[in-house]
């Protein structure tokens, strides 16, 4: 982990790059979080990227409702060399939630993307395939997000099925 | 498949348009060859789990192959933020269900992490003797099945016997053999009871040798040889692009793993190899995983030897059960368990993302908590989830009969994919 103040140095080298990427700093229980403009994800992961961060350790969404923005993506990188781990984090509004896709950067971010799209209806542009990965493909919401009932899924018997999902005129 | 559009809310009438774009029939390829569009699963033995695999074949050379997956998605991420912390833990235990040691250890890590809560030396070893131990037990029912699906259905019932003794051996610290909910915030459920340790003892002494044994039955079988030597190779770089870890990676050659690069609950107190393969193939992950196996039991060794004397939980009555013997005296103590059987206990608001090193590769539990007795977000990164990815690269221009064996040595866990 790079302590408070390599973080900021780290921020302050982002925002030399691009003075409107990175919005803030977190550092918590020894664990460094960049806030980043949702519109330069892209670049700020390419230049951690060249900085050394070049694993993409994991990537997912999470709802802060009642907060606004709502929703935020996290992508946790590593640095397998030094063992540095920084988190990225973007938030952006339930109306248009846009980023830009880093698959072209770490292919390993395919599954992990569509799974975000899936729980929380954050489109990836420039992704390959974004379709739904987990729920059916003909699902209506986005079941991770904070308003959405837990349970409430119709068991399926003979008398319901045609009410169902997969089931059309 | 043809891709899909990128608004999330399809039609129905667009679901059986795109439903009827797909090629069953076969497409010619050249003058003399034409492509297969082949179904594999979710209901097959062996794509280990509900795995649907659509597969274009030439001949019997895999073309590309799209894994489906989802079959088994029940949610618990989403049940996760409805349950007190301590709650969580026996729904996280079922993502990875070969690993429930492993996702109770992640997420008690992270909760710890946030609470800043020190776990005492002792729980801390008995967390490593049960996480290799388990370790042990999710390689051979990989080793088991995987031989299974190569032919060798003996091997299926010699580790399968082995396993059993790490299962009694589960039985008797926490009661289960399986899903043993035995990782508490703080600690671990209870002490070690009297008679595991010769048990154990027995049984790390005996491991060895079977696993020689496993070696023997395997590693001088042609066709087993055959089935796994120099096929579906992946290097380095690929990999790590894929984001893959675990035994995957290590058969590329990288030495990377968390408990040595990261170490967490005292996993740099043991004196442990890494074993690496050279070209990744699926004989480099076959001896990977093998070699796993003597590791882990050389630090459930070492942990039993060192096992310090102390708690077996933390005293942090805010956080851990009062022992029994206090509720009779102590009202403080009766209303501490009043409090944490109700309630639950609260965790400051903060995120924390916690990596360890499981049998398939980096499993990370990420919560964030705002404050209250319930966690407002658990995600998982599943390795088999992320891992699966790179079985496309792996098998493309291979035989279909690599696929399997592939699909074999990648040891995805669809309880853990789908979570």
């Amino acid at each position: 982990m790079p302590d408070a103040t390599g973080l900021e140095l780290t921020a302050q080298e982002l925002r030399d790059a691009d003075a409107e990427s990175i919005l803030g700093t977190v550092f918590h229980r020894g664990q460094a979080t960049l806030l980043v403009n949702p519109s330069s994800v892209h670049g700020v992961l390419e230049r951690l990227q060249s900085k050394g961060y070049s694993f993409l350790a994991s990537l997912h969404g999470c709802d802060y409702y009642p907060e606004e923005p709502r929703l935020g993506v996290l992508y946790e990188l590593l640095d397998m060399d030094s063992v540095d781990r920084i988190t990225v984090k973007a938030r952006v509004h339930t109306d248009a939630p846009r980023l830009a896709s880093v698959v072209d950067m770490f292919p390993g971010a395919d599954f992990p993307e569509r799974e975000v799209f899936d729980m929380f209806g954050v489109v990836f542009d420039g992704h390959p395939d974004m379709r739904r990965i987990l729920m059916p493909e003909d699902y209506e919401g986005h079941p991770q997000r904070r308003d959405f009932p837990i349970g409430g899924e119709p068991v399926l018997f003979t008398y319901n099925e045609e009410r169902s999902y997969g089931k059309w005129q | 498949m043809t891709s899909g559009s990128t608004t999330g809310s399809l039609s129905p009438q667009d679901y059986r348009k795109r439903e009827e774009s797909i090629t069953i029939s076969s497409e010619p390829v050249g003058e003399t060859h034409e492509l297969l569009t082949l179904n594999i699963g979710p209901h097959h033995p062996a794509t280990h789990g509900v795995l649907r695999l659509i597969t274009t074949l030439e001949g019997e050379i895999v073309r590309d192959v799209q894994p489906i997956i989802g079959y088994v998605h029940t949610g618990i991420e989403k049940t996760a933020e409805d349950k007190a912390y301590w709650k969580v833990i026996p729904v996280v235990e079922r993502m990875d269900y070969l690993g429930y040691y492993f996702n109770s250890m992640a997420f008690c890590g992270a909760v710890e992490t946030l609470l800043a809560l020190e776990v005492p030396p002792r729980a801390q070893y008995l967390r490593v003797i049960h996480l290799e131990l388990n370790r042990i037990m999710s390689h051979l029912v990989w080793l088991g099945t995987s031989a299974l699906d190569l032919g060798a259905i003996s091997m299926f019932w010699y580790c399968f016997r082995e396993r059993e003794k790490i299962l009694d051996l589960f039985e008797m610290s926490s009661g289960q053999r399986m899903h043993t909910r035995y990782f508490q915030v703080g600690g671990v459920m209870e002490d070690i009871p009297r008679g595991f340790e010769p048990k154990l003892r027995a049984f790390i002494k005996d491991m060895p040798t079977r696993a020689d044994q496993y070696a023997d039955l395997l590693e001088k079988n042609e066709i087993v040889l055959q089935r796994l030597r120099g096929t579906c190779p992946l290097d380095q770089e690929t990999l790590l692009k894929l984001s893959v870890t675990g035994p995957l990676l290590r058969a590329a050659g990288h030495p990377w793993d968390l408990r040595k690069a990261a170490p967490y609950s005292s996993y740099d107190h043991f004196s442990f190899r890494i074993p690496v393969g050279t070209v990744g193939d699926n004989y480099d992950r076959y001896r990977v995983r093998h070699a796993e196996i003597y590791e882990s039991v050389k630090i459930i060794e070492q942990a039993l030897d060192g096992l310090p004397e102390g708690p077996h939980i933390t005293d942090d009555r805010k956080v851990a059960l009062p022992p029994r013997h206090e509720l009779a005296t102590s009202m403080e103590a009766l209303i501490h368990h009043f409090k944490l059987v109700t309630e639950g206990f609260r965790v400051p608001p903060g995120e924390v993302y916690y990596p360890i090193e499981g049998p398939r590769g980096e499993l990370g539990c990420f919560v964030r908590s705002d404050g209250s007795a319930k966690p407002a977000r658990v995600h998982m990164r599943d390795p088999s989830f992320v891992n699966l990815q790179a079985a496309a690269p792996m098998v493309k221009d291979s035989y279909i009969a690599d696929l399997i064996a592939t699909l074999a040595m990648m040891d995805p866990v669809l309880g853990g994919i789908d979570r």
